[in-house]
Formats: structure tokens, sequence, C-alpha cells
């Protein structure tokens, strides 16, 4: 291993990380609020929309991430004749992806919570909505955080599929490197680490968090 | 009689083709005190729950203070209000302490302020005698304390009727006494209540008046002393046997 090829490539996989990290967290931003949607409509049997948001999760988590991706980057083109820029595309289709996942993460978290705190909540005079906010999605959240924090790790991970539609992130600077040089080893040895470096600390501070909130909340 | 608080006429209730209660009617006056009992699985939990439209009915009417309490009117929060209800197991919120479990609903349903609720719910706690556990969580307490904490949480509201269901069916029996005695000093106040329980000397000692649930429908009503020493009906004779040992020693 060549200590100088790497020292030299470390500007490149900043650049890559700060494009991985970038597209992810707001990948992963919009996959919490499209999963929370999602999860309330399907708790609550919304009609017409329930069915859709079914189809969806089924969908989207029973396909690639990287067939989905090729829909959006060069099929939306084709259909609606819009020009679509490749980090948009990929944060949307990470955000649709993860949307599936975190809609499961948070429905079996609210199933968690017995049927019979909402009625004592509602027997207190509190409306559904709440007793949902207030009583509710506080122990859900709590219930949920462990598969929350795997969801998180598995999205970060998903992002090196961005390399396949050319945005330039972590993967993508590595088989670029790879390409055009024959630094194979340095280039795959700097992406282990960057990933390590991206998702070390989510893993970290998730058992922290996790533990911390179900003692908080539950005492154990 | 005194006003009446709640009226029941003539509900239906069945899931299913399963019907649990066949056209039963009953009022319940300000300041009364009623115990229902029955058999297991006749019926008793299901008539508190429909009292708060935590079940639908499918037929009659319940009226708190002349007003329909209907599942799906805008109102029903309103009218849920003034109906305490406790439950077997407690259901305290886990994630609030025993002073926020207390005052989160006068906050937020009667937007009273907080300063107010609780001084009131201190008082509360003190009368129980669990102020010392104002800052704990549910969990570091034990069945009767918890209990009484959810007695205090519902008493908080300001109710009109407190529902009481086999709330110490799950308590160890040295717990037992203290959320009974609990709910006689209520009573001995003038609470309006509406108490089921397997409690058969409780049942005497605080009733004003007795219902014996079977079948869907009132088998016999009347004074507690009446009903325990001379029930009318065979069926509420066969059901009070069940609490009687014959002794089976030599005389
Ligand atoms: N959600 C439900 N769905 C279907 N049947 C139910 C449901 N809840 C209760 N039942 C049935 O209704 C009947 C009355 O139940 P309920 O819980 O009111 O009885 P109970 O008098 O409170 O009995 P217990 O003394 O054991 O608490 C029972 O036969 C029960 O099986
Ligand atoms: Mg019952």
């Amino acid at each position: 291993m060549n200590w100088d090829v790497i020292v030299s490539y470390l500007p490149l996989y900043k650049d890559g990380l700060l494009i991985t990290l970038y597209t992810g967290w707001l990948g992963i931003l919009i996959s919490i609020v499209l999963g929370l949607v999602t999860a309330l409509i399907v708790h609550f049997k919304v009609p017409v929309l329930k069915t859709i948001a079914k189809i969806y999760i089924e969908i989207l988590r029973n396909t690639p991430l990287l067939i989905q991706l090729f829909f959006i980057y060069y099929g939306i083109p084709k259909l609606f004749g819009i020009v679509t820029d490749e980090i948009a595309c990929g944060v949307i289709g990470l955000g649709l992806l993860g949307g599936a996942y975190m809609a499961e993460t948070f429905r079996s978290g609210i199933e968690a919570v017995d049927t019979i705190q909402m009625e004592s909540a509602v027997s207190l005079g509190m409306t559904r909505r709440q007793a949902m906010f207030h009583i509710i999605l506080p122990q859900a959240v709590t219930y949920s955080v462990p598969a929350f924090v795997a969801n998180l790790i598995f999205l970060l991970k998903e992002t090196s599929v961005f390399s396949c539609i050319s945005i330039m992130e972590l993967m993508f600077t590595a088989k670029d490197r790879i390409a055009v040089s024959s630094t194979t080893v340095e280039s795959l040895f700097l992406v282990v680490v960057f990933y390590l470096i991206v998702l070390l600390p989510v893993s970290i501070i998730g058992s922290v968090v996790e533990r911390r909130l179900r003692y908080a909340s539950f005492g154990n | 009689m005194a006003d009446t608080v709640l009226t029941i006429n003539n509900i239906k209730k069945s899931y299913g083709d399963n019907l649990i209660l066949n056209g039963l009617s009953l009022d319940v006056h300000k300041g009364e005190v009623i115990v229902i009992i029955g058999p297991s699985g006749c019926g008793k939990s299901t008539l508190l729950r429909c009292i708060n439209a935590l079940e639908p009915i499918q037929g009659g009417e319940i009226r708190l203070d002349g007003e329909l309490i209907d599942g799906k009117s805008r109102n029903l929060a309103q009218t849920r209000q003034k109906i305490g209800m406790v439950f077997q197991n407690y259901e305290l919120f886990p994630h609030k302490t025993v002073l926020q479990n207390i005052i989160l609903a006068p906050m937020k349903v009667q937007k009273r302020s907080k300063d107010e609720v609780t001084e009131e719910a201190e008082q509360l706690l003190e009368r129980v005698g669990l102020l010392d556990k104002r800052d704990s969580y549910p969990r570091q307490l034990s069945g009767g304390q918890m209990q009484r904490v959810a007695i205090v949480r519902a008493l908080c509201m300001h109710p009109e009727i407190m529902l009481f269901d086999e709330v110490t069916a799950a308590l160890d029996p040295e717990m037992v006494r203290e959320v009974l005695d609990t709910m006689l000093e209520l009573a001995k106040n003038g609470r309006t209540m509406l108490i089921v329980t397997h409690e058969m000397n409780f049942a005497r000692a605080i009733a004003d008046r007795v219902i014996f649930l079977d079948g869907g429908e009132i088998v016999e009503e009347g004074d507690p002393e009446d009903f325990f020493t001379h029930p009318k009906t065979e069926r509420a004779q066969k059901f009070l046997h069940t609490f009687e040992y014959e002794s089976v020693k030599h005389k």
C-alpha cells in the first residue's frame, strides 16, 4: 500500500464523503416525513390512501434501489420530458425507499403501544389527535428506535448505489480511482475507511440513544 | 328522587351475533353509589365501556346530564371529561411521571393553568398518601399506588360520575384495602359512582344500590342489605352462593 497515494487521494474522498452525507441525510429526512405520514395513514385505515400506502410499501421494499433509481433517472425524462438532475433523483429515490421502511418501523412502533392506552387517554377527554400526540407517539418512538437506527445505517449504505447514476459520492470516487489508475488497494482501503467514518457514529450514537430513551420511558 | 345524572335507556349491545346487553335501562342519581355485580362475561365491563362510548351501542340511548352520549359526535371529548374511568390495570402513561399523568388532561383538554392544576393534583395526592411520589414514574410504584394515582388522575378532571371496572382485581391482596379505602372516602364525600367489583363485602359497605347483571339484563336490583341477605331471584341466590364456603369440619 502506498501512503503517498492515499494522502493525495484524501481531498477527492473528502468531496465524495460530503456528497454521500449530503444526499444520504437529505434522503433520510424525506424518508422520515414520508414514513410517518404513511404509517399514520395505514394505522388509521384512511380509505383509498391506505391501499395506496400498502402498495407503495410493498413495491419499494421488494425491488432493488438500483432499479428504482434507473426508473426515476432514465424513465421520468422519457415519460414526461423533464430534465432530471442526478442528485435530486438520488435523494428522491432514497427518500421513497426509506419512506417504505420507516413506515413499517413507525407502524409497528405504534402498534406496540396498547390500544387501551388510547382508551385511557380518550377517557380523560382527550381527542384522538391529542392522545396520539401526547400518549401514543412518544411511546411508539421509543419502541421504534432500534429499527429506526437500523434503517439509518441501511439507507446510508444504500447511497453507494448512487454511483450508478453518476453521483460523485464515495463509491463513485473509489470506482473512478480504480478505473483511471492502478491503485485498487489504496482506493478500496480509503472507501472502507470513509464509510466507517459515515456509519460508526450513527451506530454508536444510535445505541446510546436507544438505551437512554428506553430507560427514560420505561425504566429498563 | 334527587336529580338524575346518568340515564341509560333500553340499550342493546352485541359483538357480531353475540348479544351482550339486551335492552338494559338504568338511572343513576346524583351522589348515588351503584355497585354492579354478576358472573364473569355477563357484560359488566361492556356496560361501563358503552357509557363512555369506548364501545358503540346498537340500540337505545345513554344520556349524561340530559346530553346524548354519541360515539360519532363532535362533542364526545367534551362529554367524556365528565366521566372518570378507572381501569383494572391502571393504564397510567408509562412515559410520564405521576404528576404529569395527572395534570396532562386538565391542561390540554380543559386549558387550565399548570399552577392551578398542579396545586389541586398535589392536594389530591396528599389525600391518598402519595404526595412523595409526585415525581416518580409509574414503574416505580406498587399496583395499589398506581391505582390510587389513576383515581386521582380521573378526579382531577372534576367528573360528574366515576366508573370503576374491577379496580382491585389485578392487585395483591394486601394492596386491595388501600384502594378500597380511597373509594369509600369518595363515596362519603358524595361522589356519584358506578362500581364493578367482585369484592362482596366492599360492595355491601359502599353501595346505595346493588345491580345484579346476568344474561344481558338487570336481573335484580335493590338495597345492599336486602340483596345480600335475602336475594329474591334464584339466579342471584346461586351467584351469591359461589362466594360462600361450606364448612367441612365436624361440629
Ligand atoms: N371486543 C370484543 N369482541 C367480542 N366479544 C367481546 C369483546 N369484549 C367482550 N366480549 C364478550 O362480551 C361478553 C361480556 O364481556 P365483559 O368483558 O363485559 O364481561 P364482564 O362482565 O366484564 O366479565 P368479567 O367479570 O370477567 O370481567 C363476554 O362474553 C365476552 O366474551
Ligand atoms: Mg370485566
